[in-house]
């Protein structure tokens, strides 16, 4: 376990190192984009030096990490804020969208997939199966332009536009529905599929037969000892879809104008706001290696046939 | 995106596979094309979708050669039309008929799902191979790297390198390789650790073979089956991904298009009622995608039940 959360850290360090270079291979000079085009060549070398830029990139980088590490994340020119404000403002939307959607997720998805398993090859398993499909095959952008269109065009259920104000969000819950939903879609698509394996792979053990052999009911079986089982494969599955979930928010709140963090990190990329883009990248990849580091250790600790092995 | 774990989600039968020698029974060796066209066969949800790739692929290559439009020269005044028999899918908002723009699309959509998700088989396969061959430090620090970048969210990392590299078709290409490569890397490590511990490994190390020589006579030959089942979802993904970029404005600059551009310009106009200029490209997608992902699917059926039963 120590093993692991070292990796997780050198992951880490080397994340912190790839967004440094990826930085610095982005287009354009940051300080004649602060300076504007009618600087002199005097005050951009001031600047340059002022901002550090003129070290050699290593130490900027340590520069970088050290001010990372006392959480200063960056200062944004064309938004006037600091990159921590930014985020502390965006991160809480994001973190209820996400975080919503995973719940519904696992919610919807894991039951379905029980039923699936239990239904198979039954014709509703064939429906919910090509369902699941295409659910899980449409890009993220288009099933949210669908369920604005059925859902707020068409049938005036819900606003097209999600909750604008920073205060708080549950008193317009009504806005939440579609953007959960669109983000949440796919990922019952993709647990109910995992969950209906997982079972059915349970389903073919040997210890499923002793147990109707013993005289325990079918229904004992499935909740007591099939279900249990099934479950750790498609837990460690929720820990590790926490990237996959905020790459859907960033479309997602683009889709439904959600002031998140996703689509402050798109902004920033359509203006190369790059302080913005490389203080969310490290936060993103921070909340993703956590999950995954959470799920491991989770497998480890719920199977105890992985604890031996490693 | 969906192989990671090596789960399979869409296993339809959760028992025994085909090939199994019963009792003493001499059986024919059931070589790997043999099992895949055998799937096509059996397999509904394969043959549907090897059907529609097929259309698909005629429709964008070989339908500009029998339906001829004007796809360079925009005419103003028959922009906008609905759909007539002239025109059966409508004219887009610069005067292009639809029909032929989904047909330009879908060049463009596919060339790329195909290449990009050639870059990322090729250098997922070579790294993750080495690492796995290579084993100890080298293996460990190959695998951080890739663990690095996985934890980047997709999106995070398309929007990123789609904003430092210019937008024209081989970068885009290359953008998304970038990107993809880390599933296969981790799949065949994962393969090259199972297969190296095999006896013909060993025995031809005991004859003195190099690593070279295990690497490519024996390691990827038997790997192919995970690889090729990668690959084709990587073609899926790989549309998706052009299809997001596309729409978030990172792809390709006209008059170059794609089904995900001509679904952000069309947007602009769908709720002013020109419905077909959104629709059609928006099920393009869709289409394309299910299509691969049951191909894949049925391919990871048929192949991974083989593993199984090794």
């Amino acid at each position: 376990m120590v093993r692991r959360v070292g990796q997780a850290i050198i992951v880490l360090f080397i994340v912190t190192v790839i967004t440094f270079i990826l930085l610095h291979l982005l287009p354009g000079n940051p300080v004649r984009a602060i300076l504007g085009t009618r600087a002199t060549t005097f005050d951009v070398h001031q600047l340059t030096i002022q901002l550090g830029l003129n070290k050699p990139l290593v130490v900027q980088y340590l520069i970088w990490v050290n001010h990372l590490v006392h959480g200063n994340l960056g200062f944004s020119y064309k938004l006037d804020q600091s990159v921590a404000a930014l985020l502390a403002e965006r991160m809480p939307k994001t973190l209820f969208l996400a975080g919503s959607a995973l719940v519904v997720a696992v919610l919807l998805g894991v039951p379905l997939g029980m039923y699936q398993a239990v239904r198979r090859n039954k014709p509703d398993d064939y429906v919910l199966t090509g369902l699941a499909f295409i659910f899980y095959s449409m890009p993220t952008f288009w099933l949210g332009l669908l369920l604005i269109i059925l859902f707020s065009a068409t049938l005036s259920w819900f606003p097209s536009e999600a909750p604008q104000s920073q205060s708080n969000v549950f008193s317009q819950l009504n806005g939440m529905v579609l953007p959960i939903s669109c983000l949440s879609l796919v990922n019952i698509a993709l647990f109910s599929r995992y969950m209906r394996s997982a079972m059915l792979e349970q389903l073919t053990q040997e210890y499923v037969q002793t147990a109707r052999a013993k005289g325990v009911s079918g229904r004992a079986v499935l909740f007591g000892h099939v279900l249990r089982n099934a479950l750790i494969p498609v837990i460690t599955l929720i820990g590790l879809s926490l990237g996959g979930i905020l790459s859907g928010a960033v479309v997602t709140e683009e889709v439904f104008n959600y002031p998140g963090m996703g689509l402050l990190f798109y902004q920033a990329a359509v203006e190369n706001d790059f302080p913005v883009l490389l203080g969310v990248t490290v936060v993103v990849a921070l909340a993703t290696v956590l999950g995954n580091l959470i799920a491991d250790i989770f497998y480890a600790v719920a199977d105890p046939r992985i604890r031996y092995v490693s | 995106m969906i192989d990671e774990l090596g789960l399979s989600p869409g296993s339809s039968r959760g028992g025994a596979g085909e090939g199994t020698p019963e009792g003493g029974e001499a059986y024919r060796s059931t070589s790997m094309w043999r099992s895949i066209l055998m799937v096509f066969v059996e397999n509904r949800m394969a043959t549907v979708g090897v059907g529609l790739i097929l259309f698909m692929v005629l429709f964008s290559f070989v339908g500009p050669l029998i339906y001829h439009t004007q796809q360079v020269l925009n005419n103003p005044l028959i922009a906008d039309e609905a759909p007539s028999l002239a025109h059966p899918l409508g004219t887009d908002q610069v005067g292009y008929d639809v029909v032929g723009r989904l047909m330009l699309g879908g060049q463009s959509s596919l060339e790329i799902g195909f290449a990009a998700a050639f870059i990322a088989v090729g250098i997922g396969v070579v790294w993750g191979a080495i690492a796995g061959l290579a084993g100890g430090p080298i293996d460990a620090f190959m695998m951080r790297i890739v663990d690095a970048f996985l934890a980047i969210p997709y999106l995070f990392a398309l929007i990123l390198l789609g904003s430092i590299f210019s937008t024209s078709i081989p970068e885009l290409i290359l953008v998304i390789g970038l990107v993809a490569w880390l599933v296969p890397a981790r799949l065949v490590r994962g393969e090259t650790l199972t297969l190296r511990v095999r006896e013909y490994v060993q025995a031809v190390q005991v004859m003195g073979g190099g690593k070279r020589r295990i690497l490519i006579r024996h390691i990827i030959p038997n790997a192919v089956g995970v690889i090729v089942v990668n690959a084709t979802f990587q073609v899926a993904d790989a549309i998706v991904f052009v299809a997001v970029l596309s729409y978030l404005g990172l792809g390709v600059p006209p008059p170059a298009t794609n089904w995900g551009g001509q679904l952000s310009s069309g947007l602009n106009f769908f709720f002013d009622g020109y419905w077909w200029l959104i629709y059609p490209a928006g099920f393009a997608i869709v289409l394309t995608v299910v299509a691969f992902n049951f191909v894949g699917d049925a391919l990871r059926d048929s192949l991974e039940v083989r593993r199984y039963r090794r």
